[in-house]
Formats: C-alpha cells, structure tokens, sequence
C-alpha cells in the first residue's frame, strides 16, 4: 500500500498551472486556414507531489491522455505553465528538455504498439541510457537484466523480441524501460486499459511497488474508475478539458460533490446482482458535445440533471467547499457530504437535490428510468425467471 | 541481407541457450528462404554470374582469351566474318568471335556483364539511399519539408526519362570529364549511374515515405521522444528498422530493371564506348549480323534474361518470406 502522502509536503513534483492545449481545425485545399479550435486541454491546474499518485479519469475524448502528453510535451501546449521540481519547462527547447526527460518518463497505453519489434528486450530497456548517456554502474547489460528482474521479468531474455512476450510481459518491458532512469515522475497513459483484469491487478501492484520503492509521482490517466481508486491518493475527474472535481480518493468515491462524478460513480457495475439491481443508475442524456465548439458556460450544463439557467451563462469556477477537494459546479451535491457510501442505492440521486429543476432536467431523468430499463438495470426491471428447467 | 544485418547489429550476442527461441527478422527470413528451393537456386546463379563478373580478368586469362586482342586468325579474309559454325565456336574461342576483328565473344561477355552489373548495382545502392533518406526525412518531417521534397519528387517523375538522359548525355558526360573524371568509358559509366540513381530514387522515396507515415504513428516513436532521443535515432534506429521489408523487396526488383534500362541506353549509343561493351553494346552490334550469325544475338541475349529473370525470382522470394500472408499474384 502506498503511503499517503499530505499534498502540502515539499515542493511538487509536478505542478500544471492553466495547460492549455487547443489543436486548429484546418480548411481543406491548397492554402489552408485554420478555421477553429479543438480544446482537448483548456485550463487545466493541479500539482502531483513525490511519491503520490494522481487519478485522471473522464470519459473518451475528455482529453485525458492529451494532458499527459502535453506535461510531457510531446505534444505541444498551446499555453500555461507546467514546472517539473521547480522548474519551469514550458520554454525550453527541445534540446533544452534533454536533461529535463531523463526526470519524467511515460507508460503507454498499448503495450503491442509501445515497443519497437525490430528491436531485443535489452535494446528497448537499455535505450534510456544511450539516450541520455547514462553509464550506470556496472556496465548497462547489467542494469537492463537488474531492472528486468525487478519488473518480474527473466532477466535471460534479454535477446529476445517484444513479439516473443504476453501483453502482461510487454507492459513490465514498458515499465523497466520507464523507471530505467530512476525518474521523479511518471506519466501513465491507461498503463492497464489493455490488460486481462487478472494481469491489471499485478501489474498496479508492480506500479505501487516501484512507487513505494523510488518515490515516483504518478499522474496516472485512465477511464476506470475501479482501476483509479485502487492506485491513486488524488483523484481528478476531467470533463472536455476542464476539472470538474479534485479530491483525494477516500473523498470523491465516498462524497463526491460533482453530478458528473455522481454519473461516473453510478455508472461502476457491483459484484453484488441484487445490488446492482436496486441501484439507481444516472444514464447521462446525449452525446459528449464537440471539444471544437464547447457549450458555454459550464461545459456540463447540456448533460447534467442539476442544471439550472446560470449554468449555460456563467463558468463555475474551481472551488474548495472542504480542504482539499475542489469542484467546480453551481449547484454541488453538498447534502451527502458525510453521508453516503458510493456502491450503495443512493436514493439522494434525484433531482430534487439541488433545489428546483428545470423542465429539461426533469425530462432527462425520466429519460434515465428509460434507458435503465433498456439496459436491464434500472429499478422496476422484472426479474427474468430464466429458463424453464430452473423453474 | 546485409541491411538486415544493421537492423540488428546492435545488442550483445545470443546467449546459446536462447538461440532457438529468439530470432531476429533476419534469421527468420533466412530459414524461410532457405526453404524455397528455386530462390536459392537463383540466389546460387545469381552469386556465381557476380564472381563472374568480378573475377572475368582471372577467368579470361585462365581460358587465355581477352576481350581487345584481334584474332585475324578466326575470321574469314573476304568479308571478316567468323570462320566455323555458330560465329566461330572453338576451343580458342567458347563462345565465338566478332564479326571484322575476331575479339572473343566469351570474354566480351564475361568484361560486359563486369560493366552492366557495376552500373546496375551502384545506381541501385544509390537509388536506396536517397529514396530511404528522404523518403523518412519527408514522412517524419511532414509540413512544409514534405512539401518541398513531394514536388521535386513530382517533377522528377514527370521528366520524360528516356529522352532527357539521351538528350543531356553529351553535355553531362563532358562536364564529368571536366570534373576530373577521366574521359571516355568512366565518365560515361558514371554518368549512367548518376542519373539511373536521380530518375530512380522517387519510387522509393513514395514507398518508404507511406511507410514512415504509419510508423511514426506508432507509441514507440513518442516513447523514444519522451525520453529525449535525437531526431537522428528516431529516424533511422527506431523508424528505419521497420522499413527493410519494402526497401529489401524494391531494391532486388530496381537492379534487373536498371541492368535492362542500362542495356537499352547502350543500345541507343549512351553507355560505354568500344572496345569496352556491355549487354547493350553487344546486342546493339548483333543487329547487323543477325540473318547470317545468330548467336551474337542469343548468347548476351540469354545472359540478360537469365540475369533479370533470377533476380526478379530472388526479389519475389525475399517479398515472400518477409511477409509469407502476401501470396504471390
């Protein structure tokens, strides 16, 4: 288990400070114009301290995977200021961020894609030391068979090609090749999303190890919610590029204060059938709306079942109604504070929480019975008595 | 097969025990074509018309003929045509002798198949190396580097390729010897390798460029960025790896093209001048004597199609073996 570390210990690892990250919408043809903006990161802060893990969590195309790519820059920020231990590398050149990589590392996503296939074992964890012309002690071969050992790996395979291994092995070679630099801060970009379940369960506790071990900071980006409590101290809950909610665990899964997280929460299925059934299931009404032409105001108000006339108006700004957990919403769900465990049925999920609804929100909850039903979850399912034999 | 080599020359070697268990790219399209009996036999012909060639002042002095010295022996005094049947065929001279001189066509071959194999492979050397450089600079780069590269490639394939070698061999071939190439057969060797290798290196550079495209894409070039590779490693030690199938299978197709193309021009009076000859030059003098001498026709003729041929085999092969899924058509 990985210690706790309090967020006003020292100085950060990493702190982001409104990263932003549009990419232009070009015009066809043989001059073309940049026509509009893609916000896949906009206004983005928060700090990951030594040694702590940052969740990052949100739905497809939230921009995720784009603000850990941005921290890193590999892709480049359209602005903001992002400080690795102090120091600001927003500026530096791409000679410049040499000595600064040798600090942070990335993890990806697909393990079959992140490894060179031309390339041995010992090639691909050996690389970070040629790049940056690391002579560790006693000789690279073997570190590289060292840190193989250390991710669970048989350090003799050393000659052999990403092809030769499992998906698990592959992501331990991605791991081995992260840590080879013994970096202060690692961006995991969905490091198990491709994994069998029983394979993400070892290789978090292989991440959690190396954690505890080298006091790496994590921002760890991912879509599952199950995943991210598991390993996170902090998590931060992202909505088309913007935070809506930053609590440590303990608090957003036990009080969390954003209708999107309350959606996101409702949406983790429980082992538990009856459980399940009784839950109520918040389906969120429409379609993600387009990151090119967010909506105004809060970028939620179009989906949330909480939404009122200012929402569409005015931006919520990032608040922290109780230390340490920020959200950014007009009307939060302040009445569970304290109250509710989050797997159980959670009446409180009505619309009558926030005060008085709009006819529109009204509308989209009945619309959620309906899909609930759909779904063959929602409260007034019938139980299907199965097949006959049974019977 | 050498490129493949410096795909994986780096790491230590194979501890034995693993030996079977891992195998590189290179090994694994080894043991397959190892397998296709006719690539190897053309591989074998392939590798003994090369020791033909390079070994052919050995060989001649060997069998004691050479291509320069005239034989007024073999040929008839009334119309210097070959004495015996099959233009002159002796135990003096194996394959014949030339119509008015009486130089040995055996050896004519073996200095003709010298000269044709070193245009063919040197401009195909220089095709891949320009066609991989740029063809990766122009995929990786894109933008406005891509732009710049993509029309000159658009231009040069526009280029009306036969008539412009033809048209400018006279004022390159000179402006050659000016710049200290010695006059005559070298110049023009040169000159034929120079543009073979510009008009060529734009298929390539298409091909590797979609290549490079799709591989750049890939999360091993963002990890390589990540931890501060150069643009030089990513280009050519994580993206070229992934590129030898393609550049592999067009190069072993490029070479019996350029030994054609390379005949057609001496053919037309570009390539290498007497008393040196290759394939082109020999089937460009048969015209003459055909009706009455075919085998000053059909013995470099022969040589060209078999030449071609295994070389288009072992190119089919390679492709086979690199991507067995592939079928051939």
């Amino acid at each position: 288990m990985s210690q706790s570390v309090e967020p006003a210990a020292g100085e950060p690892a990493l702190r982001v400070s409104d990263l932003r990250t549009y990419f232009p919408v070009r015009s066809k043809g043989l001059f073309p114009k940049t026509i509009g903006q893609v916000k896949a990161v906009d206004g983005l802060s928060f700090e990951v301290f030594p040694g702590e893990t940052l969740g990052l969590v949100g739905e497809s195309g939230c921009g995720k995977s784009t603000t850990g790519r941005s921290v890193l820059r590999l892709i480049e920020p359209t602005s903001g200021r992002i400080e690795f231990e102090g120091v600001d590398v927003t500026g530096l050149s791409s000679k410049e961020m040499v000595p600064v990589r040798r600090k942070a590392a990335m993890i990806f996503q697909d393990p079959y894609n992140a490894l060179n296939p031309r390339h041995t074992v010992g090639a691909i964890i050996s690389a970070p030391f040629a790049v940056q012309g690391v002579k560790p002690p006693g000789g690279v071969k073997a570190a590289v068979q060292e840190l193989m050992e250390r991710v669970g790996l048989n350090p003799e395979h050393y000659n052999r090609y990403p092809a030769e291994f499992s998906g698990g092995q592959r992501q331990r070679i991605g791991i081995a090749r992260a840590v080879a630099l013994r970096p202060k801060f690692i961006v995991c970009d969905e490091p198990v999303s491709a994994l069998d379940v029983s394979i993400q369960a070892q290789v978090i506790n292989l991440l959690r190890d190396l954690q505890d071990e080298f006091g790496i900071a994590y921002l760890f980006v991912a879509h599952d919610l199950a995943v991210v409590r598991q390993i996170s101290n902090r998590v931060a809950v992202m909505y088309l590029g913007q935070v809506m909610e930053l609590a440590t665990r303990e608090d957003l899964y036990a009080r969390p204060l954003h209708p999107y997280t309350h959606a996101l929460l409702s949406a983790i299925p429980v082992p538990d059938p009856r459980a399940q059934k009784q839950r109520e299931h918040i389906m969120l009404s429409g379609d993600l709306p387009s990151p090119a032409a967010p909506p105004t105001g809060c970028v939620f108000h179009t989906r949330c079942f909480q939404a009122q006339d200012i929402c569409a108006v005015e931006k919520p700004a990032l608040v922290e109604p109780t230390t340490g957990h920020q959200v950014a919403c007009h009307f939060p769900i302040l009445e569970f504070l304290g109250t509710k465990g989050i797997l159980g049925p959670d009446p409180g999920l009505t619309p009558q929480a926030g005060g008085s609804l709009t006819g529109a929100a009204a509308g989209s909850n009945d619309l959620i019975r309906e899909i609930g039903t759909d779904y063959g979850v929602g409260p007034d399912t019938p139980i299907d008595p199965g097949p006959s034999i049974w019977r | 097969m050498l490129a493949l080599e410096l795909a994986v020359a780096d790491g230590p070697a194979t501890p034995v025990a693993n030996e079977v268990a891992s195998r590189s790219l290179r090994q694994i399209v080894w043991a397959r074509l190892r397998r296709d009996k006719l690539a190897m036999i053309c591989l074998l012909t392939l590798i003994f018309l090369y020791l033909l060639a390079i070994f052919a002042p050995l060989i001649c002095d060997l069998l004691g003929v050479d291509p320069y010295s005239f034989d007024k022996e073999s040929i008839s005094d009334s119309g210097g045509g070959p004495v015996g049947p099959w233009g002159g065929i002796s135990t003096e001279h194996p394959l014949g002798v030339e119509w008015g001189t009486g130089r040995d066509i055996f050896a004519q071959l073996l200095y003709g198949l010298r000269i044709s194999l070193l245009i063919a492979t040197t401009a195909t050397i220089l095709t891949v190396c320009f066609g991989t450089v740029l063809g990766i600079v122009s995929g990786y780069a894109r933008g406005k580097t891509d732009a710049v590269i993509g029309r000159i490639m658009d231009l040069i394939l526009a280029f009306p390729f036969l008539l412009i070698i033809l048209a400018l061999s006279g004022v390159l071939t000179q402006r050659l010897t000016q710049l200290g190439v010695p006059d005559g057969n070298p110049s023009r060797i040169l000159y034929l390798i120079i543009v073979l290798s510009i008009f060529g290196w734009p298929y390539l550079a298409r091909i590797v460029r979609g290549q490079v495209l799709s591989v750049r894409e890939r999360e091993f070039v963002e990890s390589s960025v990540a931890m501060g590779a150069s643009r030089f490693r990513i280009l050519f030690k994580e993206i070229l790896p992934n590129l030898w199938a393609p550049i592999l299978v067009y190069a072993t197709l490029t070479l019996p093209t350029y030994i054609g193309t390379e005949a057609a021009l001496s053919f037309l009076g570009v390539g290498v001048l007497p008393p040196d000859t290759s394939f082109g030059g020999m089937l460009g003098n048969s015209v003459s004597y055909f009706s009455v001498v075919p085998s000053y026709l059909f013995i470099p003729g022969t040589v060209l199609v078999v030449l071609v041929v295994t070389f288009n085999l072992v190119g089919d092969a390679v492709r086979d073996a690199l991507d067995p899924r592939a079928g051939r058509v």
